[in-house]
């Protein structure tokens, strides 16, 4: 610090005028946006920060999970019990199928390689922890406790015991964000189970789905089950998404409106299996190429079908 | 400094590092499970324009910004949100620090609103710009809370810089 004699202390010093400091701010927020949003090409920023961010982060969860973790001790010995019976129930009801399921897999397997049809792949995974929401009202994402250090990179689908949850969208060094699929049109490429009809199912923000581009007269029921079509080299074939819960068809539009609820628990806590990338789709035929976007994923099931029909 | 214009008790300096652990425990106040309970409210823009207000000489625009920045990464929102809505509010509450102090606290809770209300509707404009989905009305409650909130806020985060009532004549400050 200066001392009396050596100088004046510095009154009229105040950095740059506060309407020039604002300006400036303002345009370097802005920018950031706009670059985070159209060219998502801040991720290492947003890693760097999310290292100071997380400590801090995950200290702020501490209570609320040591609240949670206490009421499941606390809730005794009866409720277990019962869950116990009530899963050896359920183990017994699903066991003859699960019994025959390996044997099933084997000859799938084995009719597979007699028709040389490209063997389905298996489904790998690792299992997170929910640690939290994200705080943004505007989007519906959860952060789980696995990151880089687990290998997990962005696009790898994320389920839970019942159906597709979401997909990883940004992977941090120690946590990953899953969007989930109840995001604002966020898409997973699905088919009717019934029909067999392919189709993408977005998000609408609000915790339905929606089924878009079907026309008016597309034969959709309220109850059918939307399964993963695996046509998206991201999403394993088969996998349950949602089910159809409301149909609007009208005159004026040329495309049906079809709602669907998730049938994996999207809103819930717990645990998520983030499945392993897929392996690489065969590349496709010459002939299909610049075609849109809408074709180029075709090819891939074509050449099966005409090997399929030579094998025969 | 007074606690108002008004008042007639004189306060002691500020302390950087109340000022800084303030900032801190608002910015883990917000990152409770508890944010997402309706009409919390954004605790880091209350404290953020309490100091704003009070000292805007040590809490400007570059700590809003980097307050912003470290919001917008905690929430998984877009980067630059936060930091665009706590800058503007950084500048309004120093502009208006002049004025606000010469009201009694009620009349300060009441003036505040609208700047956090503006914090907000920013980050919602930004949002619905590039095609997010309306959040509810429920997303307004919070400002509303935290103007309420004013009142404990100032209490408590003047409580360091208050002297004893009986005081040494022979040394009045």
């Amino acid at each position: 610090m200066a001392g009396i004699d050596h100088a004046p202390p510095p009154f009229f010093k105040q950095g740059p005028a506060p309407l020039a400091l604002l300006t400036f701010y303002i345009l370097i927020s802005l920018a950031i946006f706009v670059v985070d949003l159209r060219f998502r090409s801040l991720d290492l920023l947003r890693q760097s920060v999310a290292l100071v961010v997380d400590p801090v982060q995950r200290v702020a969860q501490t209570p609320g999970s040591l609240v949670d973790y206490a009421r499941n001790y606390l809730q005794g010995m009866r409720l277990l019990q019962s869950e116990n019976d009530e899963l050896r129930h359920a183990k017994l009801n699903t066991a003859p199928n699960l019994l025959r399921l390996e044997q099933l897999e084997a000859e799938n397997e084995r009719l597979r390689k007699l028709l040389v049809v490209k063997e389905r792949e298996q489904a790998k995974g690792q299992v997170a922890q929910i640690l939290y929401t994200a705080r943004d009202p505007f989007s519906r994402k959860v952060i789980v406790d696995k990151g880089q250090q687990s290998g997990i990179v962005a696009g790898q689908p994320a389920i839970d015991e019942a159906g597709v949850v979401g997909q990883v969208t940004r992977v941090f060094p120690f946590s990953t964000e899953i969007t989930l699929i109840t995001d604002k049109d966020q898409a997973v490429p699905v088919q009717i189970v019934r029909t067999g009809q392919r189709s993408v199912v977005f998000g609408l923000g609000n915790g339905q789905l929606e089924l878009r581009y079907m026309p008016a007269n597309a034969d959709v029921q309220v109850g059918d089950v939307l399964v993963t079509s695996g046509l998206d080299s991201v999403y394993l074939q088969g996998f349950p998404v949602a089910t159809v819960v409301n149909i609007e068809r009208e005159g004026a539009y040329s495309f049906a409106r079809i709602f669907a609820a998730p049938i994996a628990g999207v809103e819930n806590f717990g645990e998520v299996m983030i499945l392993d990338p897929r392996q690489p789709l065969p590349p496709p035929p010459p002939a299909a190429q610049g075609r849109g976007t809408d074709g180029s994923d075709k090819p891939g099931v074509r050449p099966k079908k005409k090997r399929a029909a030579k094998g025969n | 400094m007074q606690p108002t214009f008004s008042s007639s008790r004189i306060l002691l300096p500020v302390r950087p590092w109340f000022i800084f652990l303030s900032l801190i425990v608002a910015l883990l106040l917000n990152l409770l499970p508890t944010a997402h309970w309706p009409g919390m409210p954004d605790w880091v823009a209350l404290v953020l324009c309490f100091w704003g207000v009070r000292e805007f000489r040590r809490v400007g625009m570059g700590w809003a910004f980097i307050l912003g920045l470290l919001m917008d990464v905690a929430d998984g929102s877009v980067l630059g949100q936060h930091c665009f809505a706590y800058v503007l509010l950084a500048f309004l509450s120093a502009s208006q620090s002049r004025r606000l102090l010469w009201f009694p606290l009620l009349q300060q809770a009441l003036q505040v609103l609208p700047l956090l209300l503006l914090t907000q509707l920013i980050q919602l404009l930004m949002r619905l710009a590039v095609g997010a989905e309306f959040p509810g009305w429920s997303y307004f409650i919070g400002p509303f809370v935290a103007s309420l909130l004013w009142i404990p806020a100032t209490f408590i985060l003047l409580l360091p810089q208050y002297q004893p009532v009986e005081q040494n004549p022979d040394r009045p400050i």
